[in-house]
């Protein structure tokens, strides 16, 4: 297929023959010819949105939610720069996205002209990869290239910066297109050797813990897991950006390890004789103290990234590949183990287990003042709004009380950002994962913090029809900064009350959320929050955003304190769980605790 | 630590030695040195890049590398194996008392003179790190007015080749 057109109409071109259905971005002058043809564009659609951060935070809500690529598109300095924080997000979380730029023509580029930024030098640490196109004819292949790197192998953010001449010049479109990637070479299949090796391991373990991370989701391998777990009978813990992939119901699933993991989890992982890490890195948040982790363990470590194995961790039997392939070839030789004889038994160390989670499930404590419990609050939305939600949260207190209280039973039902810990991910990224999935009914939860940086994109909901329901836990403070002050800063509450003595409604979100197309609630009290989430829940057609006030005392509980052992986990303040009991006595229940 | 030298095989494409080198310094690494200049393919440029690093971090080096879009290929040279040079240029004071010394000197080391002034002589010298550091010793008692080095560059003894046609994949197609 050939077409005479312009630089701009090839864009638009390939984003069609790419499938792409859904563009989020802002025009400008220097994409501003971009935007011409995608007017005329019966296949793809754009999103206006109110900021660049949250053209980037929707297209990776869009991504983790439907696993194609999210495409957003910005014109040239400001609004290219105004993508950094979600390009970087998404590096961090490994998701897939394109972001299209807009560039000073290329006779100007170097020369500090309007709007000019060095995008590409600027994202070159946090993109997989990106290009500057100068010539129109480039751009099918370029388009074509930067949706492959972005999408296979280990996923990631590919940045396309096009100089507006070239969007402007006539060029032919050719689709097909041959890409030239002579560097590029996605992970092969994994190792047979390594793959024996590790269900040798498997079978001899006697204290294995399976270690699931995002990749697994990544590489769609839920289903495979399951069979692998059920297969060995190993337990099973799913990092924060793996929540879904395991159902939490199941018998097998420990939680989550990490800073703010369960007792059960983190004690397994740290204990274990055995690490089976399926698509995870070791992450800082997860080992705690690394000269300190699993000191007893030997690692077995899938990833598609080389560059991971062994960088935090020594892997024993590195396997390189795909999750989905990995976790089956090791299904396989785990099988063929067992049908030669030589089964696991984890038996006395399913009941060691089983006694940590029994004795230290996670639950909460009253407010001392009265007030609501916002941990209460996230298990009511989890419970009334069931499995089948898409649960987005921001970062903070309430991303770790959504991630420990809510019950994941399904993969892509958790959207949140782990690795960059980015505040004002929650609406956008809602708004991207509504997009992708139309008939899910979508829930923020969010903080207040959260939620005053990027509530804009609740205007571009109304506008566009794209009913999400969005929780503010609304503390009245930065609550996780908060609770750093409380225990390491002897409660010298620096800059994070948010309100600073004036009425407590300031913003008034019910007000800020009416002005904005929405419909806004509130709620105060224990005895209204099933009300109240079931209210935004019977509204169809436009964005519902609840204001839950809530106390501000309340801390994420268990914690591994930055830079220490996960041995010196504390269940509550200055509380350590007591190994050496009588088992079988039960120290708490779960839920609510008084 | 020890020194390892990388010969990295990257497209040659605009950009690609800010991408090399920002790698290293965000990754923490230390350059000793690096040369970049053009193969025996126009379209394929050869890094060969000096690191100072343990066994390990060379790994999270390689690898990291590696995950480069525009980076082909990478080797580590071994240095029994391979053919290392570095090029100096360096000015000397030599007037008519000393010249005749300073000259002797080059004729030692296999050096040359380029340039020649009444009160000095540009002195052109290649070889490993250990020669061109020898040679500048000897020359420091004349007096260097001026020194400029290259980065190492190296290639394999023997006949093979690191940059073999088959060694560069073909083009994909799109679906």
């Amino acid at each position: 297929m050939t077409e005479q057109v312009t630089g701009a109409q090839s864009l638009v071109r390939a984003l069609e023959e790419l499938a792409v259905e859904v563009v989020f971005g802002i025009p400008g002058g220097a994409i501003l010819p971009a935007y011409d043809p995608l007017f005329d564009s019966q296949r793809v659609r754009h999103l206006l949105v109110r900021h660049e951060q949250g053209a980037g935070h929707a297209a990776t809500g869009y991504a983790q939610a439907t696993g194609r690529v999210g495409v957003c598109m910005a014109t040239s300095g400001p609004g290219a720069t105004n993508l950094v924080t979600p390009i970087a997000d998404a590096y961090m979380d490994s998701v897939p996205i394109v972001a299209i730029t807009g560039q000073v023509p290329s006779a100007a580029i170097g020369t500090d002209a309007f709007q000019e930024a060095d995008i590409c030098g600027i994202t070159m640490p946090i993109t997989k990869h990106n290009f500057l196109v100068q010539d129109a004819d480039e751009i099918p292949r370029v388009l074509a290239e930067a949706f492959h790197i972005a999408a296979s192998g280990r996923p990631g953010p590919v940045l396309v910066d096009i100089a507006k001449d070239a969007l402007q010049a006539g060029t032919t479109f050719t689709w097909p297109v041959e890409m030239q990637l002579p560097g590029y070479r996605p992970s092969a299949r994994p190792h047979g050797k390594q793959v024996r090796e590790a269900a040798r391991l498997i079978v001899d373990a006697k204290k294995p813990v399976i270690y699931v991370g995002g990749g697994v989701l990544k590489a769609r391998a839920a289903a495979e897991l399951r069979g692998f777990a059920e297969l060995t009978g190993a337990p099973v813990i799913t990092t924060l950006m793996a929540r879904g992939a395991f159902p939490d119901s199941h018998p097998q699933h420990l939680g989550m390890p990490g800073m703010h993991g369960g007792v059960a989890a983190v004690t397994a992982l740290q204990k274990c004789d055995l690490i089976i890490a399926l698509g995870t890195r070791f992450d800082d948040r997860v080992t705690g103290k690394l000269s300190t982790f699993a000191p007893n363990a030997t690692v077995i470590h899938a990833d598609i990234d080389p560059a991971e194995i062994s960088k935090n961790r020594t892997a024993d039997v590195p396997i390189v590949g795909d999750a989905r392939e990995v976790i089956a070839d090791l299904a396989a030789a785990v099988k063929s183990e067992m049908d030669a004889g030589r089964s696991p038994d984890y038996s006395s160390w399913w009941r060691q287990c089983s006694d940590w989670r029994q004795r230290y499930p996670l639950g909460w404590t009253e407010e001392s003042d009265g007030s609501l419990a916002p941990q209460h609050v996230i298990s009511r939305i989890g419970k009334i709004a069931g499995p089948d939600a898409v649960y987005v949260a921001g970062v903070g207190q309430h991303q770790m009380w959504a991630s420990q209280f809510i019950s994941y039973e399904n993969p892509y039902t958790w959207i949140n950002s782990g690795g960059l810990g980015t505040m004002g991910f929650a609406v956008p990224a809602a708004m991207g994962a509504k997009v992708g999935r139309p008939d899910a009914l979508v829930w923020a939860i969010d903080g207040d913090g959260c939620f005053q940086m990027t509530n804009q994109e609740l205007t571009t909901c109304a506008i566009e029809g794209i009913p999400i329901k969005v929780a503010i836990i609304n503390n009245g403070s930065l609550g996780m900064v908060r609770q750093w002050q409380t225990l390491f800063y002897g409660s010298r509450y620096s800059n994070t009350d948010l309100h600073r003595d004036r009425p407590q409604y300031l913003p008034d979100f019910v007000k800020l959320a009416d002005a904005m197309g929405c419909v806004g609630l509130r709620c105060e009290s224990a005895d209204d929050v099933d009300a109240t989430i079931e209210k935004a829940m019977s509204v169809y057609d436009v964005p519902v955003v609840v204001d839950f006030v809530v106390g501000k005392d309340a801390m994420v509980w268990p914690m591994v304190a930055a830079g220490t052992s996960n041995d010196d986990i504390k269940v509550a303040r200055d509380t350590a769980p007591d190994f050496d009991y009588e088992m079988g006595e039960v120290v708490s229940e779960g839920g609510e605790r008084s | 630590m020890s020194r390892h030298t990388l010969s990295v095989l990257v497209e040659n494409r605009p950009g690609v030695l800010a991408r090399v080198a920002s790698l290293f310094s965000r990754r923490g690494f230390n350059i000793d040195s690096l040369a970049v200049g053009p193969t025996e393919h126009p379209e394929v440029s050869r890094m060969t890049i000096v690191v100072n690093v343990e066994e390990l971090p060379l790994e999270q080096v390689t690898k990291q590398l590696n995950k480069l879009v525009n980076v082909i290929k990478i080797v580590e040279l071994d240095p029994e194996q391979s053919v290392q040079r570095e090029l100096l240029l360096v000015k000397v004071k030599a007037d008519l008392t000393t010249r005749s010394h300073v000259l002797e000197t080059v004729n030692l080391f296999r050096a040359k003179v380029v340039d020649v002034a009444p009160d000095a002589v540009t002195i052109e010298a290649t070889g490993t790190a250990d020669k061109l550091d020898a040679l500048i010793r000897v020359l420091e008692p004349f007096g260097i007015k001026e020194l400029v080095q290259s980065g190492m560059v190296a290639v394999g003894r023997g006949s093979r080749s690191i940059t073999d046609r088959n060694t560069l994949r073909p083009v994909e197609r799109t679906a």
